[in-house]
């Protein structure tokens, strides 16, 4: 659930921003502080490291004796700075894209006189599913983890809410909705 | 689910003209800790209250080990609830003219622990709850969560077989709210109390096993079938 929120290029830029790394510890590094859910692919990595470097973002150095792309180690550049400083410092867009779908369902099956709070029942217990497994990893988990699943916490428990007024309010947003 | 430890089975209760159970069905394992949600005013206070047998049903029935304690008299549910339940209620729920560790104590006192034993006892959840210092305040003087933390070792001390939480992170704020949820599952897991636990916070009923929803009297239970991906 943090995928979509966290982007690869950005976030390797930070991490050459630290110190002048080889390929092999970025996705080490971003494994274990960023891809708990979903661990970056040495091919995704040097394929974005490239990109970067084509885009002036990154210089690599000499290849190292070894063989492969991994032996090189990669510096950020001024410009590289400055693109991720930028990006640091700007808002995400405070749309949570899960919603969306949960509102497009919702108005749908009403639109179309379906059963829309069986659906909701549904979708509550799957979030409160998910909120119990992130309950328990941040009970056991080391203090990053913590963090990480509040977060999903929190925005969890927001779609809960959400879906418990519009439960309570079927009746209402189907007279809006029904044509 | 492990045996049922409490059940409720077509449970109705009216206050006057106001029906606030209309055939409450759930039941609740051994061991078990059970997060009640639900609308406000859809009857979870008042089921809480039927299960722990505070309140008698109008129908219906209230088992505890398989046995009937709709049907007890006065005398033998208080005593059931005495030595076999703690309560952490919605409001006001501690004694004023008493000390907070007073109020800790008393469920042990009421047992007829001894005054300087069940002080001793009480003393432990003052540090655990983060209430150092706190042990001589009257409830007056201590801040709505304080009071709640208080009321909480105060259900917890007399380690129950079950404990009955109303909203117990109500007043708290998320910290302080998550530092009782820990404790309380932590004492749940250690003591192996079963809990049943009223909340209208997703947060907090994320800590129990499983959530009953009561809607308009009545229990739904969800789970889980299968998920999109
Ligand atoms: N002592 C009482 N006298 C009269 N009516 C009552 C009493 N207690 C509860 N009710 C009514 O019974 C219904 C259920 O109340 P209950 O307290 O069980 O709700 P609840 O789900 O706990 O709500 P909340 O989330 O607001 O605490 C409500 O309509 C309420 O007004
Ligand atoms: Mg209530």
């Amino acid at each position: 659930m943090y995928g979509q929120l966290m982007s690869v290029p950005l976030t390797l830029l930070g991490l050459l921003e630290r110190e002048p790394s080889h390929g092999y510890d970025l996705k080490r590094d971003y494994d274990s502080l960023f891809g708990r859910d979903k661990p970056l692919p040495y091919g995704q990595v040097y394929a974005t490291l490239s990109r970067l470097a084509r885009d002036g973002k990154v210089v690599a150095g000499e290849a190292e004796p070894g063989d492969g792309p991994e032996r090189k180690r990669y510096v950020i550049t001024e410009a590289g700075v400055t693109e991720f400083e930028t990006w640091l410092a700007q808002p995400v867009a405070p749309e949570p894209t899960l919603q969306t779908v949960l509102f497009t369902k919702v108005v749908l099956a009403l639109m179309l006189g379906r059963d829309a709070g069986q659906y909701l029942d549904a979708q509550r217990a799957a979030h409160m599913q998910r909120m119990r497994e992130l309950t328990e990893l941040r009970r056991t988990g080391a203090l990053l983890d913590a963090l990480l699943a509040d977060h999903g916490l929190f925005r969890l428990e927001a779609d809960l809410r959400w879906i418990d007024l519009t439960t309570a309010r079927l009746d209402a947003i189907a007279e809006a909705v029904r044509p | 689910m492990t045996d049922p430890l409490i059940e409720a089975r077509g449970v109705t209760l009216a206050f006057g003209e106001t029906p606030a159970l209309r055939g409450a069905d759930v039941t609740v394992g051994a061991g078990e800790i059970l997060a009640v949600m639900g609308p406000s005013g859809s009857g979870k206070s008042t089921l809480l209250h039927c299960l722990a047998g505070i309140l008698t049903p109008d129908s219906g029935e209230i088992l505890y080990e398989g046995r009937r304690i709709d049907r007890l008299g006065e005398a033998d549910r208080s005593a059931l609830r005495r030595d076999s339940f703690g309560f952490v209620f919605q409001f006001g729920q501690l004694v004023p003219e008493l000390t907070a560790e007073e109020n800790v104590a008393l469920p042990l006192l009421l047992g007829g622990t001894r005054r300087a034993a069940a002080l001793a006892e009480a003393r432990p959840w003052f540090a655990r709850l983060g209430l150092d210092g706190l042990e001589r305040r009257r409830s007056g003087e201590l801040s709505g969560g304080q009071a709640q933390r208080v009321a909480l070792a105060r259900g917890l001390v007399s380690r129950p077989r079950v404990l009955f939480a109303d909203e117990p992170t109500g007043a708290l704020d998320s910290l302080t709210g998550e530092q009782v949820m820990e404790l309380m599952v932590g004492a749940a897991r250690e003591q192996g109390t079963t809990v049943v636990l009223v909340t209208h916070e997703p947060r907090v009923a994320a800590y129990a096993h499983r959530e009953a929803i009561v809607r308009d009297g009545r229990v739904t239970s969800l789970s889980v079938d299968r998920i999109a991906s």
